[in-house]
């Protein structure tokens, strides 16, 4: 349902910014990148402070699922995060002549994020320990997380406005460009939570069939413990049926309908 | 009549900024497409794991049934 509704919204907002929008009078043409630049950013930005705030639930309950929201957050932000570097660096080029300009601070501050962020991977990953790995990720994402807002509104507060604001008091969209604009942030937060859902249910796969296999190689004694996994597996697959990563589940709980 | 209107604006005209607003899209669909194509690897990978698993299990049912009773 969820990728139904991201597909729909993706669509419609294609149409709105090829065929409704009009086009800018100082941009022109190159201006429709910033229905997908801008959005991409505010999505990712949002998707760093929102791991900040699972990686706090994490902490509070100890409840290994916050880790894993938290983490799916950061990881689908970084996508995004490449995407708006890439996309801005090809408005960029297109309005500025230059791929990248070092003296424009919304650029340079969103890199600096972006590099933080980049190196939230290889902290974690470097933790062999799964209980010290989830609390020090947890750690690092909420003192990033709040490093992002203020990052924001530092640069807000700077004097330089060489860098397009679309949102914000020196915003000033005419209605067809603000609806157009709402819809493509509205399509890029949908194929977000569809990425992070995706992302989601192909870990809880993962780390279920490491379950089952552990519990086959223990041995028949153990079959009980596998025949708990695979009814878990089943549990799961009735919720996710229709999804890409659920084509897994589902075919877990078919094979454990058979095994079973 | 669009072609001059753009042409009167200070900004990229179409045959110019065209590319850039395509390659911005292409961007965004091909990390969109490479993503899908990342998790269906691992997908694959999932369910060839648990056709091994299943393989395993009706091997091990095999051999208990073909053990006489006696032995079991």
């Amino acid at each position: 349902m969820l990728a139904f509704c991201t597909l729909a919204a993706m669509a419609v907002a294609l149409a709105l910014v090829f065929f409704y929008a009009p086009l800018d009078a100082e941009q022109g043409f190159l201006q429709k990148i910033f229905y997908v630049h801008v959005p991409l950013a505010i999505v990712s930005l949002c998707g760093f402070v929102a791991g900040g705030l699972l990686a706090i639930a994490y902490l509070r309950s100890g409840d290994a699922r916050w880790d894993a929201r938290s983490y799916v957050a950061i990881h689908t932000s970084l996508i995004f995060g490449v995407a708006t570097l890439i996309t801005g660096s090809i408005w960029a080029k297109g309005s500025w002549g230059h791929w990248w300009v070092w003296d424009e601070p919304t650029l340079v501050s969103f890199l600096i994020v972006f590099l933080l962020y980049a190196t939230y991977q290889p902290l974690r990953f470097a933790i062999e320990d799964p209980e010290r790995q989830s609390r020090y990720a947890s750690v690092f994402a909420v003192t990033a997380g709040a490093f992002v807002p203020m990052n924001f509104i530092a640069v807000r507060l700077a004097s330089s406005y060489v860098h397009p604001r679309v949102l914000g008091s020196t915003s000033n969209l005419p209605p067809s460009m603000a609806l157009t604009f709402l819809v493509a942030l509205l399509a890029v937060a949908l194929l977000y939570a569809t990425l992070c859902a995706y992302e989601l249910q192909a870990k809880r796969a993962r780390s279920q069939l490491r379950a089952l296999r552990r519990a086959m190689e223990l041995g028949p004694s153990m079959h009980e413990g596998a025949g708990d996994a695979l009814g878990a597996r089943r549990e799961a697959g009735a919720g996710a049926a229709g999804s890409l990563a659920s084509a897994g589940l589902t075919s877990t709980a078919t094979i454990s309908g058979r095994a079973g | 009549m669009g072609a001059s209107t753009l042409s009167t604006l200070p900004a990229l005209p179409l045959h110019e900024a065209g590319k850039y607003v395509a390659g911005a899209y292409i961007v965004l669909f091909a990390l969109v497409m490479l993503y899908v194509a990342i998790m269906a690897l691992r997908l694959s990978r999932v369910q060839r794991e648990l056709q091994e698993i299943l393989a395993q299990r009706q091997g091990g049912g095999e051999e208990l049934s073909s053990t006489p009773a006696g032995e079991r």
